[in-house]
């Protein structure tokens, strides 16, 4: 008789066999460093911003008492080592409503009693699916996703996702048409929807919402009597015009109605603050039984007192964060600019995007055909031949093939130049048909184009993994 | 313009989240009620409700903060400043390498080197509640039972239930042997199970215990592993308490009797560990899976992603926890001052007329009140509860909050508090006790 662990620990749920985190492997066997591995692999499917530390660092020198649990000069470490109350340190639910506020313009309030603090927004997701959702539920998004969503919102709730397909035809904005089919399609799965999750701004297409979406979204949600998740945690990314807006500016024009209850916000640091270890997450909602639910299950993911302490001093510091604010938008506006010009250069195109730490690239021309398994190809050769870690739409859940998430904030200005330089070198190459086959590199890829396959035999059928109950 | 919108029947929220499986609205939150609205403070409010049932430990703070200031580069202050980039980035699932490694050399060092502990072993989860909810999440399907020794820590209700959907089945033990675990009481709670037609997944235990204080013998240890090889299910060992043992020696882990059958089915092994206790730190958020299955080892750190330690805060124990000098020193030291708290509130307690189950580890003790029932019930213990609570001002824990068996026990915390405290709630007691006897 086999020892038994759950279905959870048997399924691929986790997602961890996808290309998006293969392409990883590969990188972390062969890295790119400046002086000590010039010639290796370049990490462009991280979305991290590394563009502002040196902000972060002259603060934390001008302050090291906040770090050494200091509180004028008196020392708090005893108090702060006991606090793990849920409900979160008062000064920094504080603080970082009123930085979500700013973030915003001022344009809504935040209520600190109604945010919920969790150690990421990976874990606030989850955690709000699991408020929202069980099993034999449906969760719409709009496609392409962030990859992560299959695993923070499906694995241990048992939820589904079903996609809103979204296409390059109109810059894949959301159309009524669209949640319609998606709300269909779950229905003939005989799943309940509870809800539609957005990205705003989109990962990974780096573009804001529209009016005209949201307002769709508003009257969808309202007839189908279910919920809106926006997670917003690239809002403080937002580098140039349309100027961002939040769901919560939206909801303020219907007065005090019954949707206030179905609508909810995940916020974090991770991208804005460029503080993923950290653990910095939170969930924003007028349902006070949602707030209350939420409230007693982050006690599986609380985040550090130590943390809520550092992060309440600094963002408590107006001036510092009124520059912060300003300071990285103009760098990510420089990078954005460095990358799209540079493929354009070597003749590939962006969608137009004004937000996040990525563009979202348009290969279609570079595929053999237009199809998928191109994509994977294509895919391959830029990982091992042009040494690029990229991500390809596929993996997204993106309709189309032929679209790939490049990522510009998370190395130097010098490291960039020359992942387009070798981007160039390589469409010059296609260009002349001196393109390299695979050949000599089969071997070692066979391993990662059959997990591959498996997984894009598995998101074609909505097939189930064996051992999935 | 406002929008108006017709009210219509709002949506359902899941299952979990209305259910009450969290148990928060339990009667026993009563006496945190009392200690809220009227909190014992030394100077300002010596007549208010002292907190006896909270398991923290406060004896040794001042050796963390003297370690603080004399390191500078643990909180990133001075030179140290450095590596906050990189940290503040680090959001790797396998942990900082550095304070995996000081975490397995410290669970080591507090079972006196009697057990490995291999850092590619060690899973982090942000608290011992993570931990134990998470390898629910692993080990056992919902619908299946965990079989837990009573009386156990209310906190597992739901912990191991709410959001896993998994039961939790009684161990019953009681006062005839101690509350020690018997291979008849594993036997019945495993047949009580199957009758209910629920599977069982495996066993889980606190050693040492909470609320007992008391760590499981070695032969005790032995008859469980043999119980769980039978049934060929899991047991997972909550050790958090483990670096409060008032003398080394007497702690076994179930780390040392694996290693003394080498390991054999040690794959259905898993430990819990954090420093919430040990080093009273809860609100940093750390505990850990040790597993010795190589399966729920990837799993359960690949879950981990739900719940990861701040880096900032995995950089500060990973110095702290490397400097031998310090962690030697704390050990000894945190261990001497509980035992010093214990024999005083056992000293205290039997001057009075009370015996307790005699403990040895652990930041509270058992404390036995059946004489004083008036009725042994659990009504009869609920009306002495509430006397403590109310008139003696004492917020001290049920037994039947820890699904004691048997009425009249009560876990009372001695290390969360100042020494004059602990006298001033013993004088409480003792007046108490007297006039009880006029």
């Amino acid at each position: 008789m086999r020892l038994m662990l759950s279905g959870k620990a048997t399924c691929n749920s986790h997602g961890q066999d996808s290309s998006y985190f293969l392409g990883w492997e590969e990188y972390e066997k062969n890295p790119y460093d400046q002086t000590r591995n010039p010639q290796g692999i370049i990490q462009m499917g991280l979305a991290e911003n590394q563009l502002s530390f040196d902000l972060l660092e002259s603060w934390l020198s001008e302050n090291q008492d906040i770090a050494g649990f200091k509180r004028n000069g008196k020392s708090i470490f005893r108090e702060l080592a006991l606090f793990q109350d849920y409900h979160g340190l008062p000064e920094f639910k504080k603080a970082l409503v009123q930085f979500m506020e700013e973030i915003r313009g001022n344009k809504v309030s935040f209520d600190p009693n109604k945010i919920v603090l969790t150690a990421g927004a990976t874990s606030a997701n989850e955690t709000l699916i699991f408020c929202l959702a069980e099993k034999g539920d449906a969760i719409l998004i709009p496609t392409p996703y962030y990859p992560g969503f299959d695993r923070d919102l499906k694995w241990r709730t048992g939820a589904e996702i079903v996609p809103i397909h979204c296409t390059s035809s109109n810059g894949f904005k959301i159309t009524a048409r669209a949640l319609e089919r998606a709300y269909q399609e779950a229905q003939n799965r005989n799943l309940k929807v509870k809800g539609v999750l957005v990205t705003n701004p989109s990962n990974p297409l780096g573009t804001t919402m529209t009016q005209a979406e949201l307002d769709l979204l508003m009257d969808f949600i309202i007839e189908k009597q279910i919920h809106l998740v926006s997670d917003e945690i690239y809002s403080g990314t937002v580098f140039s015009s349309p100027n961002y807006t939040s769901i919560m500016e939206v909801l303020s024009k219907y007065e005090k109605a019954e949707v206030w209850d179905r609508v909810h916000v995940v916020y974090s640091l991770s991208k804005d603050l460029g503080l993923p270890g950290f653990r910095v997450g939170a969930i924003y909602s007028n349902n006070d039984s949602i707030v209350a639910a939420a409230t007693k299950m982050s006690s599986f993911g609380l985040v550090s007192s130590q943390t809520q302490y550092f992060l309440s001093a600094l963002l408590s510091d107006k001036k510092f964060t009124k520059n912060y604010i300003s300071e990285n938008k103009k760098r990510l506006k420089k990078r954005h600019a460095s990358l799209v010009s540079g493929l354009q250069n070597a003749g590939i195109s962006c969608l137009e995007s004004n937000a996040g730490l990525f563009s979202w690239v348009d290969m279609r021309h570079l595929l053999k055909s237009n199809t998928f398994k191109a994509e994977m190809e294509l895919w391959e050769k830029i990982v091992y031949d042009v040494k690029l870690n990229i991500s390809p739409g596929l993996s997204c859940h993106c309709s189309e093939p032929g679209w790939f998430r490049v990522c510009f904030a998370n190395m130097t200005e010098e490291t960039l130049e020359i992942a387009i330089q070798r981007i160039k070198a390589f469409v010059e190459s296609v260009s002349r048909g001196h393109d390299k086959a695979i050949g000599g590199k089969k071997c070692l890829n066979i391993n990662l184009r059959k997990k591959f396959s498996k997984w894009v035999f598995r998101l074609s059928f909505h097939d189930r993994e064996a051992g999935e109950r | 313009m406002a929008k108006e919108i017709e009210a219509a029947p709002s949506v359902q929220l899941s299952s979990i989240a209305v259910s009450e499986t969290h148990g928060e609205n339990s009667p026993y939150f009563a006496g945190w009620k009392a200690y809220d609205e009227n909190p014992y403070n030394e100077a300002s409010n010596p007549s208010g409700v002292i907190q006896m049932g909270l398991a923290e430990n406060q004896v040794s703070f001042d050796l963390l903060e003297e370690y603080l200031e004399t390191h500078p580069e643990a909180s990133f202050r001075g030179r140290g400043a450095t590596g906050f980039r990189e940290n503040a980035l680090f959001q790797d699932y396998h942990g900082l390498p550095t304070f995996r490694k000081a975490m397995a050399s410290f669970m080591e060092e507090i079972r006196g080197g009697r057990a490995k502990f291999d850092p590619r072993r060690v899973v982090l989860t942000a608290g011992a509640t993570a931990a134990n909810e998470l390898l629910t999440f692993v080990l056992a399907d919902r619908g299946t039972a965990w079989l837990v020794p009573t009386p156990y820590y209310p906190g597992f209700d739901r912990d191991l239930r709410w959001r896993t959907g998994v039961n939790i089945v009684p161990i019953n033990c009681d006062s005839s042997n101690n509350f020690q675990i018997t291979t008849p009481a594993l036997e019945a709670a495993y047949e009580l199970a199957e009758s209910m037609n629920i599977r069982v997944s495996g066993v889980l235990i606190t050693n040492p215990s909470n609320p007992l204080g008391v760590t499981i013998s070695r032969s005790v240890l032995e008859d469980i592993l043999d119980f769980i090889t039978r049934k060929n299910i899991h047991l997972v060992s909550d050790e958090i308490y483990s670096g409060s043992v008032f003398s080394s020696s007497e702690f076994v882990s179930v780390a040392e009797v694996l290693e003394a059958r080498e390991y054999k089915g040690s794959e259905r092994v898993h430990i819990v560990y954090s420093l919430s206790k040990d080093l009273g730190l809860p609100g940093f958020r750390v505990g850990t899976i040790y597993s010795y299955n190589d399966e729920v080892v990837t799993t359960a750190r690949r879950m981990s992603s739900f719940t990861l330690i701040s880096s900032q805060t995995q950089h500060l124990l990973a110095c702290m926890l490397s400097d031998k000098k310090f962690t030697k020193n704390y050990i000894e030291v945190n261990r001497t001052r509980l035992r010093k708290r214990y024999e005083r509130i056992i000293e205290g307690l039997r001057s009075a007329g009370i015996e307790c189950l005699k403990g040895n580890a652990g930041l509270f003790c058992w404390m036995n009140l059946s004489p004083l029932l008036e009725k042994p019930t659990k009504e009869g213990e609920l009306d002495l509860w509430r006397t403590m609570v109310h008139e003696l001002k004492l917020n001290i824990s049920p037994g039947s909050s820890c699904h004691c068996s048997e009425p009249g026990w009560f876990r009372v915390c001695f290390a969360n508090m100042s020494e004059h405290t602990l006298e001033v709630a013993l004088e409480r007691i003792h007046k108490y006790m007297e006039q009880r006897r006029t």
